[in-house]
């Protein structure tokens, strides 16, 4: 085997080995995600920012509010609409979203992020009551 | 010919890096500002202030163990403190020890019979000169401006113990693992986080509690036994018990000014 | 100059498989710890730093006392440490590689670490120690490297070298202090809230540190035509007698302090540490052999007669080696912790899977000095023909 052959089956090996994700899954592109609203969600109509916004920066607005709860002791959050609430994951977001399997894990599995808020801020499931 | 190709490339990478460096730690640290413009950030109309809180503990209205059970029990309960087997490995915010354990320096070798067998509450005294707070790197642990608490980020804890070493008083506990399979469901309180393995907590003189108008949990199950005020208010309870007792603190001494004060 | 590290006898391959197969037992047991939580390794409530901390406090001194080849030749032009000065910067890189990875083995959320800069607190001792070790690191790789591609082509080092060099001799100095100021400043820790902490970190430091170079001076002479040179390994064995003397006496020092005065609280770690305290004392044989060892060290370093004698002073290198290792390793450690700030003894003894991944920690660090060495007695090798 001279070099040229090497590098070429090299190179082939290497195309394989990379594109991998593309040719395995041809044809089976997952769907896009849908995060399923809580009755008590649908019911409060907005959430504490517009939609997009949450869509967009959540976790920006998450830490503003871990800031200013733990570190500057302020927890009400007054949102541009004049309307109040308690800067708390555990209270207010998962309050109403207390269906995390359908609504926070959709998009975050769907895009293989893996927050770990959870192991400390305990999930709010209203199953169980 | 070679070392000035080589001295070009280096001086490249290392004005690359210079400039990069801090945008990009920037970058990380930052938070969106531009869209808090139009929100507002304020305090609970409810919430209770004080220049900086302290706590005067009648250490005579405890007579035994048992008496300072419910104090223990309702602090862990409501703040999902996980109950661990391995002595090693136990956390705990606040608990009862002997007086020469709370106060080593002081011990005797004869000793009043009610003292010797008194049992002492400690926890985490607030210290207004806290060491803990002047060792750790990241400022996880700091004392709030506003309020004297020394409060903890358990977001930012990197889990070094520097504190915990630190920490004259031995207040500080570390989660040598997962806490949550610790904490039985029932007792559960949703509304207070649990901790992650890895980081290092202590009693936050309920804070969240505070907040919304309450007194501490150990305060409110103490049946008067505790109190609880602003140390600089001279008309609070605190004052007005430093005032007509003398009061003790741990290890005075040293010098971080503890604002847990003891009646014994 | 890195093909030098890749190009071996079997003795090489052979040393290097082993310490590779050392660092993949370590790592797989640290990621168990990982997944676990610090809670596999022994320490407690109460003693919350153990057996990583004391490896880290006690590397960080032979780091610095690679800093006893390079003062002598720079600042007082003894030329004989000239061959040397390279094994001098090598050995503290790789202390520097052992003291970095054992801080992040111990830490409980080590992906977190970088917030000790995103969040920079000059107020904590920690803060500085970060920053000192990287700088430390960073200043012997560039000196260690540029001085010996010089030697190598031939050719005088370059001049802006001169200043660096001159900055690593205090900067070695400044992290041994630094690390000393960590345990030193803390109100709730009488065993280590001494003036003396840092001298004697030092001195300890510059028993050690040229300990374990005279051992791989002996061994470079045996596996390379490289020959460090008799007259050199003699001074550093002089300095290593000098500094270990001061280290014990500083040690009685601190013995008179403490029982003279008659502090409780200044005799109980002492006393827990060599006559037991409270019916506990696992350490008690071991801080006796430290004690032992050291005194043997002194003897055998400080005796013309034995020193002279390199086989013997092979022996006096490694008993004064281990001796320090206990001594301000986990004597240090857990003397400082027990008994607690409650006045309770609750024992500490580093755990299985805990001395494991010390282990890895440890063949890492070896095995970059092997790669190091290697490379310097190479070019060495290279240029005496």
């Amino acid at each position: 085997m001279n070099n040229k052959t090497l590098i070429i089956a090299g190179l082939v090996i290497f195309l394989i080995i990379v594109l991998f994700p593309f040719w395995y899954m041809r044809g089976k592109a997952a769907p896009a995600p849908e995060p399923v609203l809580t009755p008590m969600a649908k019911a409060a109509q907005a959430c504490v920012r517009s939609k997009e916004y949450m869509k967009s920066e959540h976790m920006q607005l998450l830490d503003v509010w871990r800031d200013s709860v733990v570190r500057d002791s302020k927890r009400i959050y007054v949102n541009p609409q004049g309307k109040e609430f308690n800067m708390s994951l555990s209270n207010t977001c998962l309050d109403c979203h207390s269906n995390k399997a359908e609504f926070c894990d959709r998009c975050h599995d769907y895009a293989s992020v893996r927050p770990y808020c959870w192991s400390c801020h305990i999930e709010n499931p209203k199953e169980k009551t | 010919m070679d070392s000035s190709r080589r001295r070009i490339l280096q001086l490249l990478g290392v004005s690359t890096l210079a400039l990069t460096t801090k945008p990009v730690f920037n970058a990380f640290a930052k938070e969106e500002q531009a869209a808090e413009a139009e929100a507002v950030i304020k305090a609970g109309a409810k919430s209770l202030k004080a220049k900086q809180w302290a706590m005067v503990i009648d250490t005579r209205k405890f007579e035994s163990e048992e008496d300072l059970a419910p104090l223990i029990e309702v602090c862990h309960k409501i703040h999902n403190v996980p109950h661990l087997q391995n002595k090693r490995h136990e956390i705990k915010w606040i608990w009862g020890v002997h007086y020469h354990n709370a106060f080593p320096g002081k011990a005797a070798q004869f000793l009043s019979e009610s003292v010797e067998q008194r049992p002492f509450l400690v926890l985490c005294n607030h210290c207004e000169n806290p060491p803990c707070v002047r060792v750790c790197p990241t400022k996880a642990t700091f004392k709030r401006e506003i309020d004297g608490i020394v409060f903890m980020d358990f977001h930012r804890c990197i889990g070094c113990r520097f504190c915990m070493a630190a920490c004259p008083f031995g207040a500080r506990s570390f989660n040598y693992r997962d806490p949550r399979p610790f904490i039985a469901d029932a007792e559960l309180n949703k509304e207070f986080p649990t901790r992650m393995k890895g980081v290092v907590e202590k009693c936050n003189f309920c804070a969240e509690r505070l907040a919304v108008g309450q007194l501490p949990a150990c305060v409110e199950a103490s049946n008067g036994a505790l109190a609880f005020g602003d140390l600089y208010d001279p008309a609070s309870q605190v004052r007005e018990l430093i005032k007509t007792n003398y009061t003790i603190r741990r290890k005075q001494t040293l010098g971080t000014e503890p604002s847990v004060y003891y009646i014994v | 100059m890195l093909e030098l590290a890749i190009k071996g006898g079997k003795k090489y391959y052979g040393w290097m498989t082993f310490l590779l197969v050392i660092i993949g037992i370590g790592f797989l047991l640290y990621l168990k710890q990982l997944d676990f939580g610090l809670g596999i390794t022994g320490l407690s409530r109460d003693v919350s730093w153990g057996f990583y901390i004391a490896n880290f406090t006690f590397l960080v001194g032979v780091a610095a006392g690679g800093v006893m080849v390079v003062l002598p030749y720079y600042l007082h032009d003894y030329k004989a440490f000239g061959k040397v000065t390279i094994l001098g910067e090598f050995l503290a890189i790789a202390s520097v590689i052992m003291c970095v990875t054992f801080i992040l083995v111990d830490l409980g959320q080590p992906m977190r670490v970088l917030n000790v800069f995103l969040y920079p607190s000059p107020n904590s001792v920690l803060f500085w120690d970060t920053i000192v070790l990287q700088g430390y690191l960073l200043l012997n790789i560039v000196i260690g490297w540029n001085v010996l591609e010089a030697e190598r082509n031939g050719v005088h080092p370059q001049k802006w070298l001169k200043p660096l060099i001159y900055l690593s001799i205090p900067w070695a100095i400044s992290i041994h202090t630094v690390t000393a100021y960590l345990y030193a400043g803390l109100p709730g820790r009488g065993f280590w809230m001494t003036a003396i902490l840092a001298p004697r970190f030092l001195s300890s430091a510059f028993a050690s540190g040229p300990a374990l170079l005279i051992l791989c001076c002996l061994i470079i002479r045996r596996v390379s035509s490289f020959d460090p040179g008799r007259e050199q390994i003699q001074s550093l064995a002089k300095i290593v007698a000098y500094a270990i003397c001061v280290n014990v006496f500083f040690f009685l020092c601190e013995i008179f302090v403490a029982f003279y005065s008659q502090i409780p609280e200044h005799m109980d770690h002492f006393k827990y540490l060599f006559v037991g305290l409270l019916g506990k004392g696992v350490y008690v044989p071991w801080m006796w052999a430290s004690f032992i060892l050291m005194i043997v060290g002194i003897i055998l370093t400080v005796m013309p007669i034995t020193r002279k004698n390199e086989g013997v002073l092979a022996v006096a290198c490694v008993v004064i080696f281990l001796g320090t290792w206990i001594d301000k390793g986990l004597g240090m450690i857990a003397g400082g912790f027990t008994p607690s700030p409650l006045h309770e003894v609750n024992e500490y003894i580093p755990s299985l899977p805990e001395i494991g991944i010390a282990l890895g920690v440890w063949a890492l660090g070896f095995l970059v000095m092997t790669a190091l060495f290697k490379i310097a007695v190479s070019v060495k090798e290279e240029i005496r023909g």
